[in-house]
């Protein structure tokens, strides 16, 4: 289990082409999907808290699943998952990454893998709307969180903890 | 003592920094001041490495500037240092959220936090959609490529893959 674990985060950080988020698509089919470990929900979940706790956000979300699986131990072995990738290819490609980048096969490479990212993540938000946009309140959350980020750079941080704060307003309200 | 020293700075990094890879990059700056284990320049150039290598990005710039600092084993500690700190920090709130995940409160705070999750997906996209160059093919293959990925349902890293082969046969 400990080793499924670790093998499972391995492949998702082997993949994940573009930060934390760019991760969603492949958490959502090895380990929601396919291996039934966590419900969106607890990925949704994870994201929110983990986006407002210390450190970085890719790493909190594997240490959570890890944890939920298996404690302490399913931690370590997620969170190890996830990391040793970059480790090993950074390292072992310290030396030349500074060439590689510039090579045009390895950009047009890139290229191409973020396109695919993009649509995975749209894809993730379509199958996601459904769940999560069941509201006019959720809806303002979602399009003033948008507008947030896009036209004012703001971060965040701030924005997951005024949508907490929202909410528990809207609890009072009821 | 490097090694220590190097440890303990990307521990401080991994206790403050909150949220994505990129907010590790004003840190990895005032690093840069203060010991001149690498000069901006270079941290400039580990910005688009680890932007495309595979990997969460904040570990790839702690790998990366850590090697740069003191090799593989400064790699190996810069990294350990950047991602303990969460570990312990999410381990403590995954004990105490097991106790609160199923209760009223929690999910009325949930109930409007997800929403924004997903802008932060929608933002995510948005951001990566910069580093590509939109023209008529580029969207052309998108579409193509999300059509296949919403029908066909294969797992992601076979679309990834196929991106990637894509790119370099078409000249993206």
């Amino acid at each position: 289990m400990l080793l499924e674990l670790f093998w499972s985060f391995f492949k998702i950080g082997l993949f994940t082409f573009g930060g934390g988020y760019a991760m969603i698509p492949l958490l959502q089919s090895e380990i929601v999907e396919r291996k039934n470990w966590v419900s969106e929900e607890e990925i949704m979940d994870y994201y929110s808290i983990g986006q407002c706790t210390p450190g970085i956000i890719a790493v909190n979300v594997s240490t959570f699943t890890g944890y939920k699986l298996r404690g302490i131990k399913g931690a370590v072995a997620a969170t190890l998952g996830i990391v040793c990738p970059s480790l090993i290819i950074i390292t072992a490609l310290a030396n030349i990454l500074n060439i590689l980048i510039e090579n045009e096969a390895v950009n047009h490479a890139f290229s191409g893998i973020r396109i695919v990212v993009i649509a995975l993540m749209a894809d993730v938000i379509i199958n996601m709307w459904r769940k999560n946009i069941k509201d006019f309140w959720q809806f303002m959350v979602f399009a003033i969180a948008v507008t947030a980020m896009v036209f004012w750079g703001a971060s965040p941080f701030w924005i997951i903890i005024a949508a907490a704060f929202f909410g528990l307003v809207l609890r009072k309200g009821n | 003592m490097l090694y220590a020293l190097l440890f303990w700075e990307f521990f401080k990094i991994g206790l403050v920094a909150l949220g994505g890879g990129m907010v590790t990059v004003p840190f990895l700056f005032n690093l840069a001041d203060k010991y001149r284990w690498f000069t901006h320049r270079e941290l400039v150039d580990m910005i688009a490495v680890a932007e495309s290598s595979p990997g969460p990005i904040g570990i790839n710039m702690a790998t990366y500037a850590g090697y740069k600092t003191a090799g593989i084993t400064g790699g190996l500690i810069a990294t350990c240092g950047l991602v303990l700190p969460s570990l312990i920090v999410i381990i403590i709130i995954a004990g105490i959220l097991n106790k609160y995940r199923q209760s009223d409160k929690f999910m009325e705070i949930m109930h409007t936090v997800h929403p924004a999750v997903l802008a932060m997906i929608l933002f995510a996209g948005i951001e990566l959609g910069r580093l590509v160059v939109v023209n008529q093919t580029a969207i052309i293959i998108g579409i193509i490529f999300w059509g296949a990925i919403h029908f066909v349902k294969l797992h992601p890293i076979l679309y990834i893959v196929a991106g990637g082969i894509t790119g370099v046969l078409m000249g993206l």
